[in-house]
């Protein structure tokens, strides 16, 4: 009789649940939709990731073919971008310099992520001397002065590392964890405000009271839940790392002249901006672009996975 | 309010020798030292190059060295810089004022841009002057110092020919002259600085006095016939600001890092270019003096933010 009764009602509501039934991710993507100029950046964003990916074996021009009779030349049509001091082709030098550009930001951008992840998630559900001796480290990292730190443990140890695994890997290595290894901090204070407010939940509690172990209840439960402002830092930061990357190329320790990173071709073209302009104005751009459409996109994506907002 | 204080500077202590620490580990674990290149040289006998070496104590234990550049450090010993053959605290004596007059200059001008425009985004979500001025911000946060800095250059100095891109601590000229010479060549440099942050602590403020903005308090003020102007200053930004000062504070070790950028593109003789010559010369005093200059720096304006903090919000004790 209850059972009946109960059935009938539901009936209606289970019909409407299915209608709205959407995924997390596909709500999320209904709503990142709404956000147009993040949705235009995407598609900038991915047709840069193309030039840089297909772009290479299209232009088939070397990277490193010394041309004196061309050089410091303005855009034209054997040179669409124009060429550098030792007239070398300037648009094969950004297709690879952006490859080195994009790869440093998204390898980066992982390490900032894991560590805060895990950093983030050991403070949230610890109490006591773990989670303050964590909040104390994390607060300690955030006024260490990260430029001059950056600065300095590139210059003491890339010639370490070169010795060991070769120079472009060496460096790439050094750069990336360096880099990241100053980015964590933030994301480890976001995962554990998440953490503290997902582990007093029901279906946390639920999962504990089932007999679900510490580690069942962070991966299955917890943590899932606390991806999606996660995913917001993790677009942020990937423009975060381009900049740092092409600041320390710019500022001449960052990757050596072979390497012609975005940031690497700013710090050549910066003596010649009276006579050659447009190569500054090419690395710059693209560094500049990329950021720029990275950012919108990480705003689109926060109206997304913000379930406050009613869009 | 002084026990507040007190509170607080006890717990920047730790921060400070924690840093420093870490600043002497790394050094210490780095293969760099200033006298390998007396070891390479052959007109200096090995004799000699070791004497040296123990009269510095380079080939102590960690501790040891850390302990007693920590005590020198109190009694304002900063060591000896060996490319500039000078006194660092001299050294860095020299360069600190101009660093500080155009890092201040430049977080005033950001403040300027920022509060304002912040202020009247955030009133006013999803407006036509709002649209815009984030939009302008979402660039100016996205332009990296170091290409606006280069794009300045090639506008107001090559191509117009307004402004010199190298600053000069001597400009010479008198009176008021001397002062309109300063001016002129600090503008690029506080403009590039102040204009990024600016863009990024407008999108602070019109956050948060957005989230102040719908709350049920400001709707009351409303309801009771209060002057918007009233309403705005008195109700939204004053509570909007408790946030802005958190975020403002964690962005100093950007600003510092900015302020080398800038020295840099445009030649300032401050802190920020010392670190980066001292660090191409191996000049390990130095590089250390002024990073943990700049970590003090960051740690200050944290204890100011903290203060300021206090003052804004009176819901937290100075207990």
């Amino acid at each position: 009789m209850v059972d009946g009764a109960a059935a009938v009602d539901s009936a209606p509501f289970a019909a409407a649940a299915s209608v709205r039934r959407r995924t997390l991710g596909g709500e999320a993507w209904r709503r990142f939709r709404r956000h147009r100029l993040a949705v235009v950046s995407a598609v900038v964003l991915f047709l840069m990731i193309a030039a840089v990916a297909l772009g290479p074996f299209l232009w088939r021009v070397p990277i490193n073919d010394i041309d004196f009779a061309a050089h410091l030349q303005g855009p034209s049509l054997a040179h669409p971008l124009g060429t550098d001091d030792l007239g070398q082709d300037l648009l094969a030098r950004m297709l690879y310099g952006g490859r080195i550009s994009l790869a440093v930001g998204l390898a980066a951008m992982l390490v900032a992520i894991v560590a805060g992840t895990i950093i983030g998630a050991i403070a949230g559900v610890s109490r006591g001397a773990v989670d303050s001796g964590l909040v104390w480290l994390i607060d300690l990292f955030l006024s260490l002065p990260q430029l001059p730190l950056l600065l300095l443990l590139i210059y003491l140890f890339r010639d370490q590392l070169k010795a060991v695994v070769g120079a472009q890997i060496g460096m790439f290595l050094l750069i990336v964890i360096v880099i990241g290894g100053f980015r964590w901090m933030s994301v480890a204070r976001l995962v554990r405000a998440q953490f503290f407010s997902l582990r007093e939940k029901e279906f946390v509690e639920a999962a504990r009271a089932l007999g679900a172990s510490k580690l069942r209840q962070v991966v299955r439960h917890i943590l899932p839940n606390a991806l999606g402002p996660v995913i917001v830092a993790a677009t942020i930061e990937v423009a975060n790392a381009i900049i740092a990357e092409s600041t320390l190329s710019f500022l001449g320790l960052g990757f050596p002249p072979d390497v012609p990173s975005w940031g690497r071709l700013l710090y050549d073209a910066k003596d010649y901006l009276d006579i050659a302009p447009h190569w500054a104005l090419f690395a710059g751009g693209a560094i500049f672009l990329t950021v720029m459409t990275i950012n919108y996109i990480g705003d689109g994506l926060r109206d997304a996975f913000d379930p406050r907002k009613v869009i | 309010m002084s026990r507040y204080v007190v509170k607080r500077l006890l717990i920047a202590v730790p921060s400070i020798l924690g840093i420093s620490v870490i600043l002497f580990t790394v050094l210490a674990l780095a293969p760099g030292d200033p006298f390998s290149a007396l070891a390479t040289d052959p007109s200096i006998p090995p004799s000699v190059a070791a004497a040296l070496r123990a009269k510095f104590g380079l080939d102590d234990p960690i501790y040891l060295r850390y302990l007693r550049w920590l005590v020198a450090m109190l009694h304002g010993e900063w060591g000896f810089s060996f490319a500039s053959r000078m006194d660092v605290a001299t050294l860095i004596l020299q360069r600190l004022p101009t660093t500080l007059f155009v890092l201040g200059a430049s977080q005033v001008l950001a403040l300027i841009v920022a509060l304002p425009v912040g202020i009247y985004a955030g009133v006013r979500p999803y407006s036509l002057g709002d649209q815009i001025a984030s939009t302008l911000a979402l660039i100016g946060f996205s332009l990296p110092t170091f290409f606006t800095g280069l794009i300045f250059i090639l506008l107001f100095s090559i191509t117009l020919h307004w402004l010199p891109f190298v600053y000069s601590s001597d400009v010479g000229g008198t009176g008021l002259e001397w002062y309109w010479l300063h001016i002129r060549q600090a503008l690029m440099p506080v403009a590039v600085l102040g204009l990024f942050q600016g863009a990024t602590w407008t999108r602070f403020v019109r956050a948060a006095v957005l989230d102040v903005a719908r709350l049920d308090y400001v709707t009351t003020a409303r309801a009771k016939g209060l002057a918007e102007r009233v309403v705005v200053l008195k109700h939204i930004v004053r509570n909007a600001m408790i946030p802005v000062v958190t975020l403002i504070a964690l962005q100093m070790p950007v600003v510092f890092g900015g302020a080398i950028i800038t020295e840099q593109i445009f030649r300032v003789p401050g802190i920020g270019s010392l670190l980066i010559s001292a660090i191409l010369a191996n000049d390990t005093p130095v590089i250390m003096a002024v990073t943990f200059v700049f970590a003090c720096l960051v740690i200050l304006f944290n204890l100011i933010a903290d203060l300021l903090y206090g003052c804004l919000d009176p819901r937290i004790s100075y207990g």
